[in-house]
């Protein structure tokens, strides 16, 4: 009768995303009166997850699972919610906690929500509050199957700690074909993602150019954040796709968001708009963006950025 | 190699979210409808197949007949033929099995969704008319090639990019990248005089049961002004990130 949460690692040490579903998981359970088990796939350590409320981990160790794969993960997972009997599974909104999900809503006949932003406002009927229209409004759904799948989005509940201790069990699930085989991964080790940041920079056609965002690399360096970019700078070819965040890139939830010559089309506040503190950077103060920042900056990036980038070193050094 | 291009109707993205009947309905007052943009990329991709490949191309939609003419849309970009299942989408789980029902009936080797819509963002559509047809799936996807009954795909991961291989049948969430921006096309005039004369069949829902409903709707809180700081005094903004907002 647990609550059922899927805690991402990657390559063995979790994801800050695990603690939040968590700690979400931890929030239901108390809700309903029962206890947390986390499933984890290759997980070094899992002793951590008492800190944010879980009771029981079904540890799943298994050299076929070392790269991800969405079958045969929502597999694992339906089989640790069958074993037991958890009525709610909780995932995040990784790319990979995403793939997985309705396919282990089919799995285990369950009703799915993606997106949500908030503990359930009541368990019976199952009622959750989730984003939609790409962060332009919220949807109160009930999920009406007896076994219930809820997807957190990111930021959205934050980390709640709770002392507990853990107990911890091994787990062989049997796996089914696989189907999708990955043959490589490409990802940058040394930087900040979109999607893990906690600080986002990202710069428009303000910049003028490609060549003039060796500024904004230095400024997200400063800041431990990752760089983005507003979708004509991506069609310009100045940044790569996976910059671009708006309402057909990517989403940000980050806790500090830095537009730097990005006027604000309803396209992009849409996608940035879970982020919690905004800051504008921008020469005009027209700028539909200054409606919907936190704080702002009327001036020029070319002088505003460098002398910011000094500043915060300077309160770096002074902080540290 | 039989496609099928599932195409969401959905309000463009420049439009203002309102609500009616007590914020239980989206409000459609003054909306233009338009070609979901994840899927316009797949349905894109699709004619690249058709062009190079020969694959019949079959585009899709659960709607009632307000959906239609983003189908015929779809047509004059060069789709072959149309199908709409006659019955309001409530869920991603109703949507998925209806498309389910579909994709065996008509055999399709490859279907093309797109990784969200971006009205109800469930993102679930594509992932479960996979499980259910037992096709394989990659969703994210930014990059697919088909030889034969083989497919190798690129999928957008947090922080890169992850190349697979798999195999037909497939479904496949698409996105942005799958083709460029700029490789979208505007129907032309002869694209829509043909789409008037390619077959657009109703068919009758399996009356597959949603598992999630919609309740209320709710606007987000307006935000209060923006706190502007002079560009003489940036000190005062790092104080205000630091102290305030408590943000770095």
């Amino acid at each position: 009768m647990s609550v059922l949460v899927y805690t991402e690692s990657e390559q063995g040490k979790f994801k800050k995303t695990a603690f939040e579903v968590a700690s979400y998981a931890k929030a239901v359970a108390d809700q309903m009166g029962t206890t947390v088990t986390a499933i984890t796939i290759n997980a070094a350590d899992t002793s951590e997850l008492g800190n944010y409320g879980v009771d029981k981990v079904l540890n799943v160790s298994n050299g076929d699972l070392d790269k991800f794969n969405a079958n045969a993960y929502a597999s694992a997972i339906a089989q640790a919610a069958k074993k037991e009997e958890a009525k709610v599974v909780v995932v995040s909104s990784s790319a990979d906690s995403k793939y997985l999900a309705p396919i282990l809503a089919i799995g285990l006949e369950a009703g799915y929500a993606s997106n949500v932003v908030a503990v359930p406002s009541s368990t019976s009927p199952f009622t959750v509050k989730r984003s939609a229209f790409t962060n332009k409004a919220f949807n109160m759904t009930t999920i009406d199957t007896d076994i219930k799948i809820v997807g957190v989005s990111k930021n959205a509940f934050g980390l709640v700690e709770s002392s507990g201790s853990v107990s911890s069990e091994d787990f062989s699930p049997t796996l089914p074909s696989l189907g999708v085989t990955v043959q490589s991964v490409d990802k940058a080790t040394d930087k900040v993602t979109i999607a893990d940041a906690e600080i986002v920079v990202s710069a428009g056609r303000g910049l003028k150019g490609p060549e003039n965002w060796g500024m904004i690399e230095e400024l997200a360096e400063v800041l431990g954040a990752a760089t983005a970019c507003s979708k004509p700078v991506s069609d310009l070819g100045w940044r790569p796709h996976s910059e671009h965040v708006g309402q057909t890139g990517k989403p940000v939830a980050a806790n500090l968001y830095i537009a730097i010559g990005i006027s604000g089309a309803i396209q992009h506040l849409a996608g940035i708009n879970s982020s919690k503190i905004k800051v504008v950077i921008n020469t005009d103060p027209e700028a539909p963006f200054f409606k919907a920042a936190d704080y702002g900056v009327v001036g020029d990036a070319f002088e505003v950025v460098p002398a910011l980038i000094e500043k915060l070193k300077a309160f770096k050094a002074q902080n540290a | 190699m039989k496609i099928l291009v599932c195409i969401s109707h959905v309000p463009d993205t420049t439009s203002k979210i309102n609500f009616t009947d007590g914020d239980t309905k989206f409000d459609t007052n003054g909306v233009q409808y338009v070609i979901n943009p994840n899927d316009e990329f797949g349905l894109t991709r699709a004619m690249w197949f058709k062009e190079k490949q020969g694959a019949q191309v079959t585009v899709v939609n659960v709607g009632g007949p307000e959906t239609e003419p983003t189908l015929r849309k779809a047509l004059a970009i060069g789709a072959d033929a149309a199908i709409r299942v006659n019955t309001e989408a409530k869920d991603g789980f109703q949507v998925a099995k209806e498309l389910a029902n579909v994709v065996s009936d008509g055999g399709f080797d490859l279907v093309i969704a797109g990784r969200e819509s971006i009205d109800y963002n469930g993102g679930m559509v594509p992932g479960m008319i996979a499980a259910l047809t037992n096709a394989n799936f990659v969703t994210n996807c930014i990059s697919l090639e088909v030889d034969g009954t083989n497919a190798t795909a690129i999928r957008e991961i947090d922080g890169g990019k992850e190349t697979v291989a798999t195999s037909l049948p497939l479904v496949i969430g698409g996105q942005k990248g799958l083709v460029e921006e700029s490789d979208l096309r505007i129907p032309n005039m002869r694209g829509i005089m043909m789409a008037r004369k390619k077959p657009l069949s109703v068919v009758e829902p399996i009356n597959a049961t949603a598992e999630t409903n919609s309740v209320k709707f709710e606007k987000p809180v307006p935000k209060g002004a923006v706190t502007l700081v002079d560009a003489d005094n940036l000190d005062e903004l790092i104080n205000l990130l630091h102290n305030e907002a408590k943000a770095i």
